[in-house]
């Protein structure tokens, strides 16, 4: 859907999505990084479980929403990526506590 | 960044050319002032990434995106304070701000406010609009100033308005490719701007936008006349079906459609700080009530740029200047006489950057089954309710947009109606057979963005605010 273009001296750091690994420019959003590795579905709703993609890129839409480093319902769109990062999709309704 | 204090001037809220210029020519006037703003970087969406894109080459966004790049020397040569990655969720009279960085909320006070919150992409409420690899043409191009990411495969771009021809251009550019264009600009729209056309021909616009699309044209298939659009796929998008006006459906394969129909002023901050809503029958949707300084009814907040109406971004800037000076005559800073000299200069411009306008909102204006969809078209994406029901709940006697929250949870999720509230307001307007002036928009309530409960616990507390609620 997406390919990098070409840039000089690209720094590059490592997040993990479900558990996978995937690399990731230094500057990149967490749902262009998760577009950019070719990640389609980020969260399935919590009315009817529809799958959702990020949307609007730029924080109004909602529909990036992905747990960020254990912290649900986070705005993919609006989060820089640092390395080490664990990013999960969200599937249904969530859960209080733990 | 330096530390935010807990008390300023004059706080401006959004980094896009009305905020940078507003907080750039109170900070010169000597005024105490803060930008605050969402985004990591200055530039708002118009101007997104311009100090960091990774887009060496500049033929690709355009001669137009770098003039941006002059608003944010001045601004970084202000002595104005920058705190970027602020997400301000509530603005209150009497001057309390509600703002969250890093997961950590506290509450700051200005004296004076200028919402420059900007606009954001009108929705396009189409059958299948919700699948994945169905985007904004607005989010791709985000995509491509601030990541260098190019879409690929068989894209197809569809809608109406500027922004469609200018990213198809930056996109072809940067060497994409498109299947197609799909135009959905209704054919009478032509004959009924045409009366605009005068205006429009002593604009800065009619060069640069028939040279544009000229070249687009030439790279890519256009279809015109577009009057039926819809996204098929399971799970995904996989079909484009359209119909060319009263033609047979036909189908194009695709991998990413990028949807467009113009621009909306971004409203929620405003309305939530009681600022008035008002219908533009012109532009067909909500901007903040203001004067010609930007001052809205309610004392010491101020909406400049779109918020107020969409003028472009040249034009931001300029009503983010004026402003400021009527910031800086309300703080005391200068008097009324001064003010009025001052502005007079930016209001000479702004004639010139308003003038042709009301062309391109005319002959751009989305048509009825692009901004009121039937059956079950999914309105409001967060809770999916669907066009059928909200007529349905019209019919059972739900008058207005707030009574459909109560009915059916529309505009009550976590986008906080932003990508329903035009469709909702003209759906029952038009199921009432009344004006969307009658009916009216969401009444919107702090906070605008979800904050946890945790860090609103967590938010500094006065003695007599524990007082107030702490038993014996």
């Amino acid at each position: 859907m997406f390919r990098r273009l070409p840039e000089p001296a690209a720094a590059s750091v490592t997040i993990s999505v479900d558990g996978k690994p995937i690399a990731a420019r230094v500057g990149d959003s967490v749902a262009a990084a998760v577009l950019a590795a070719g990640i389609v579905v980020c969260r399935t709703t919590p009315v009817g479980e529809a799958p959702r993609a990020p949307y609007c890129m730029m924080g109004v839409c909602f529909d990036c929403l992905v747990a960020i480093d254990g912290i649900g319902s986070r705005q993919a769109c609006l989060v820089r990526v640092r390395d080490g990062m664990r990013v999960d999709t969200q599937h249904g309704k969530r859960r209080a506590g733990p | 960044m330096s530390v935010l204090r807990e008390r300023y001037a004059l706080a401006v809220i959004g980094a896009g050319p009305a905020g940078l210029a507003a907080a750039t020519t109170a900070a010169d006037l000597g005024i105490d002032s803060v930008l605050l703003d969402e985004q990591p970087a200055p530039g708002g969406q118009i101007y997104r990434a311009i100090t960091e894109t990774t887009l060496c080459e500049r033929a690709v966004l355009g001669a137009d995106y770098w003039r941006g790049g002059a608003l944010v020397e001045r601004f970084r040569a202000s002595a104005a304070q920058h705190v970027p990655n602020a997400t301000v969720w509530s603005v209150v009279q009497g001057g309390e701000i509600g703002v969250s960085i890093d997961d950590i909320a506290r509450l700051i006070q200005a004296q004076h406010i200028i919402l420059a919150t900007g606009a954001l992409e009108r929705p396009m409420p189409i059958p299948g609009w919700t699948l994945p690899n169905v985007m904004t043409v607005g989010g791709a191009q985000i995509l491509l100033k601030s990541s260098g990411l190019l879409a690929e495969g068989r894209v197809v771009l569809a809608g109406s308005g500027p922004l469609l021809w200018l990213f198809a251009a930056q996109h072809l550019a940067a060497g994409g490719a498109l299947a197609a264009l799909l135009d959905t600009t209704p054919r009478s729209n032509f004959w009924h701007a045409a009366r605009h056309l005068p205006g429009f021909l002593a604009s800065s616009y009619v060069g640069k936008g028939a040279r544009l699309i000229a070249s687009v044209r030439r790279q890519v298939r256009v279809v015109g006349n577009v009057t039926m659009l819809r996204a098929e796929g399971d799970g995904r998008l996989q079909t484009v079906v359209y119909r060319r006006g009263d033609g047979l459906e036909q189908r194009l394969a695709s991998d990413l459609l990028l949807l467009h129909q113009g621009v909306a002023p971004n409203l929620n901050l405003a309305l939530a700080a009681r600022c008035r809503p008002i219908w533009d029958g012109g532009q067909l949707c909500f901007r903040a009530a203001v004067d010609a300084w930007g001052a809205s009814a309610i004392a010491g907040i101020a909406v400049a740029g779109d918020g107020a109406g969409i003028a472009g971004a040249e034009a931001a800037a300029l009503r983010g200047r004026l402003a400021a000076l009527d910031a800086a005559h309300r703080l005391g800073r200068i008097d009324r006489a001064a003010r009025d000299r001052e502005a007079a200069p930016d209001r000479a411009a702004l004639a010139r950057w308003t003038r042709g306008r009301a062309f391109l909102d005319r002959l751009y204006r989305p048509a009825r089954q692009f901004r009121v969809p039937d059956g079950d078209v999914v309105v409001c994406r967060c809770e999916e309710v669907t066009a059928r029901e909200v007529r349905d709940a019209v019919a059972l006697g739900a008058a207005g947009p707030n009574q459909m929250k109560a009915f059916l949870r529309c505009g009550m999720g976590p986008c906080q109606g932003r990508l329903c509230g035009l469709t909702v307001s003209e759906l029952i307007a038009e199921a009432r057979s009344v004006a969307p002036a009658e009916i009216g928009y969401y009444r919107l309530r702090p906070p605008v963005k979800p904050i946890t409960l945790g860090e609103l616990a967590s938010l500094p507390k006065s003695a007599a605010a524990i007082k107030a609620v702490a038993r014996g």
